[in-house]
This record gives C-alpha cells, sequence and structure tokens, in this order.
C-alpha cells in the first residue's frame, strides 16, 4: 500500500517541474507571467509538504502575490511593443548551459554528500532557543543567530528600489503610463471593505512571528499589498512632495537595524549580541521598522519610477 | 469520529465543486461561461472545505480565523470575477450571444 500522501508529493513535484518547463518554453507574455504565478502557489504548497509554513507564507505572499503584481504591472508598459525576441548567439546558449549545467552538478554532489538523517542544526537552534528573545526557531534564526544576513537581505531590497527608481530617471522622460484604467465603484468599495482587514493581518503576523510562522517580510508584503490596492484605486497617488518621506521609510529598516547592532556592540559585546532581558524588544523593534521599509520598497517598486508632476509635459518637476 | 466524519464529507464535497468548476473552465466556450463555473465553484467548494475544516480544529480562535479566510477569499473572488467580467465586455473578445 502506497503511501497517498507521496503520491500527492510525486504529482506536486512532476507538476512544479513541468510549470517550470512551460514557463520556459510558452512564447506568449501574460501566458508565461500567469504560470510563474501558478508556479509559486504549487511551490508555496511543497514548502507546507516539507513542512516549512515561514518559507510557504513568504513564498505564496512575496514570491507569488508581490511577484506576479511586479510581473503583470511591467506587462502593463511592454504589452505594445512586438511580441518577439532577438535571438541569443549561439555562443551565449552554449555558455549559459553550462554554467546551469555546473549549478546542478553541485546540487547534485551536495545532496549525495550530506549524509542522510543527520538533525542538521536544528539541534543547535533548539538547544539555545531560550537565550534568543523569541519562541520561533525560525524567528529566532532570521533575527538573532545569524541576523548579518537578514540585514544584508534588507539591504538588497533597498539597493532594488535606489536602482529602479535610477533606471526610470535616467531611461524615460515620456509621461508616465497610468496603472490601469478607471477601475469604476466596485474595487474602490472593495479596497474600502479588505484595506482594514489586510493592515490588521499584516500587523498580526509581525506579531505572531516571535511565536509561531511569521515575520517581518510575511506582514511587509502583506502590508505591501495594502500599498497596491491603494495605488490602484488610486486612492493614494504619489507627489513628488513625498519622496523624501519616502526614501526615509526605504532605509528605515536597514538604519535601524545596523543601529540596533551597532548600540549592542557598545557594551563589550559583539555586533547582534542582544542583551538576554531586551532581547524580545529589540527583535521586535527591528522586526517592526523592517516591515515598514519592505512594505513602502516594494509598493514603490510596484509603482515604478519616483513621483513626479503629473501635470508638467514631459518636464521633469 | 461522527464529527470527523462530517468533516470528511464536507470537504470532499467542497473538492468535487472544485473539479467540477475546473472541468468548467477547460469546456466552456467562452470567458464569461468559463468565469460562470469558476466562481460557483469557488464559493461553494471553498466554503465548503473551510466548513470541514473549521469542524476539525480545537479552538474556537482557529475557527473564526478560518471563516475570516473565507470571507476575504469569497470577497475577492467575486470582485475578480466583476473585473474580468467587465474587461470581457469592453474588449472585443467573443461572447456567445452577443
Amino acid at each position: 500500500m502506497i503511501d497517498p500522501l507521496l503520491l500527492f508529493d510525486v504529482i506536486l513535484g512532476l507538476a512544479i517541474v513541468s510549470l517550470a518547463v512551460t514557463v520556459l518554453v510558452v512564447r506568449d507574455r501574460f501566458a508565461m507571467i500567469v504560470l510563474v504565478i501558478v508556479f509559486g502557489l504549487m511551490s508555496a504548497l511543497a514548502w507546507v509538504r516539507l513542512a516549512a509554513p515561514d518559507v510557504a507564507l513568504a513564498e505564496a505572499a512575496i514570491g507569488t502575490g508581490l511577484t506576479g503584481a511586479l510581473l503583470l504591472a511591467t506587462w502593463r508598459q511592454v504589452r505594445t511593443e512586438p511580441e518577439r525576441w532577438p535571438a541569443l548567439p549561439r555562443g551565449v546558449m552554449v555558455i549559459n548551459m553550462g554554467l546551469c549545467a555546473l549549478v546542478l552538478a553541485g546540487l547534485v554532489g551536495a545532496f549525495l554528500a550530506t549524509p542522510l538523517g543527520t538533525p542538521g542544526l536544528g539541534v543547535a537552534v533548539a538547544d539555545n532557543l531560550a537565550d534568543s528573545g523569541v519562541e520561533h526557531p525560525v524567528t529566532a534564526v532570521l533575527l538573532n543567530f545569524r541576523a548579518y544576513d537578514t540585514l544584508m537581505e534588507v539591504v538588497v531590497l533597498l539597493v532594488a528600489v535606489i536602482a529602479v527608481w535610477m533606471i526610470d530617471r535616467g531611461v524615460s522622460q515620456a509621461p508616465q503610463p497610468t496603472l490601469g484604467p478607471e477601475l469604476g465603484d466596485l474595487p474602490r468599495g472593495f479596497a474600502r471593505l479588505v484595506l482594514p482587514a489586510i493592515t490588521v493581518i499584516g500587523a498580526y503576523l509581525l506579531w505572531v512571528g516571535t511565536s509561531a510562522p511569521g515575520g517581518a517580510f510575511q506582514g511587509g508584503a502583506v502590508l505591501a499589498a495594502v500599498g497596491i490596492l491603494l495605488l490602484l484605486t488610486q486612492r493614494y497617488q504619489p507627489q513628488p512632495s513625498h519622496r523624501p518621506l519616502a526614501r526615509g521609510v526605504f532605509v528605515l529598516g536597514v538604519a535601524g537595524f545596523a543601529a540596533v547592532a551597532l548600540l549592542v556592540a557598545g557594551g563589550g559585546r559583539v555586533p547582534f549580541e542582544y542583551p538576554a532581558d531586551h532581547a524580545k524588544t529589540l527583535i521586535l523593534l527591528i522586526e517592526g521598522l523592517v516591515t515598514l521599509s519592505i512594505a513602502a520598497t516594494l509598493a514603490a517598486l510596484f509603482h515604478g519610477r519616483e513621483p513626479e508632476a503629473i501635470s508638467t509635459q514631459g518636464g521633469r518637476s | 469520529m461522527s464529527i470527523e466524519l462530517l468533516a470528511l464529507v464536507l470537504i470532499a464535497a467542497g473538492a468535487a465543486f472544485f473539479v467540477v468548476g475546473t472541468i468548467g473552465l477547460l469546456r466552456f466556450p467562452d470567458t464569461l461561461c468559463r468565469l460562470h463555473a469558476l466562481t460557483k465553484a469557488d464559493g461553494l467548494g471553498l466554503g465548503l472545505t473551510c466548513l470541514g475544516v473549521a469542524l476539525l480544529v480545537g479552538s474556537v480562535g482557529e475557527m473564526l480565523r478560518i471563516l475570516l479566510i473565507w470571507g476575504l477569499v469569497a470577497v475577492s473572488s467575486a470582485v475578480s470575477g466583476h473585473l474580468i467580467a467587465g474587461h470581457v465586455l469592453r474588449s472585443n473578445a467573443p461572447v456567445r450571444g452577443r
């Protein structure tokens, strides 16, 4: 008798691989984006099956929801261009295939070299969980044991939004394309109905991260959805005068994170060695600031270029 | 035991609605018909599944969270259906009986 869940896992794995192949093969851009979104949902399901709900939440919220929104917003701007890709030179294709084969060989090697059934670092994390300030092991790892890596991840997001604003400033002097057609009354009512709920859910995900799956990235992604809904329903229209505030919120996470690290390093500790009495407070403080930054950054990435005065014709404000 | 059986029946019925809706999505001729199949399946399928899962969880808090999820998905599903249908009507896509 086969375990029915094993059958489910095999089907799920095959579906993910075939979705990935289809994304690469299909020639229609819109179909491609839809397939990427489905691929993300299936991956989130796979993470659930691997008993990693934190990763599943992040994959569903950022990898699927927000990436899907970013891709669709991009598609809106490029869809009038002909659906033809210039042919790649054969040399580039061969080099790409070689690099992919190297990555695959590395992964297979790493998998084969790892002895089966070892507990990994899970035991070490469980042993030191009491000193971390939080009860959820994933948050303990992300915000305490390897907080430096997480700081770098937040820096990556900051660099991304800086790059998008810089590139858009350079390449295009054309008037900003609108985000979409006038959506009408129903989506506005929908926004009024769900926006308070989404805001509470985002804050809840942040708070619950100390003791259960959740945290800054998941909460930030949900709050970014608030920003996207506000932009789509035109309840919030970015103005040039909002730029300083936006920049401040973008750097809030990195600045707060680094400031805490440096401050705790003052009293003869190493950076990120939080004093045991205040560990939970400090972690929540960092996570709160990072959540705000992530939400603002992702919503700004969806909006695209930095806000400019719409009334001026062609000229920059 | 009987509660678990009832939950199982509800979840199975929900899954059946999803299967029927998917068949409709694949077989129906135009976007509006497909939308019709999908929204019905979505509404009833998800409602029954949530009801079944709510019977299985232990605490009132978790039940309320499942209820909240169901409500949010139901509202967004209805609104997306409306948006897609409006887009179809404004565009020149083939619609039966137009």
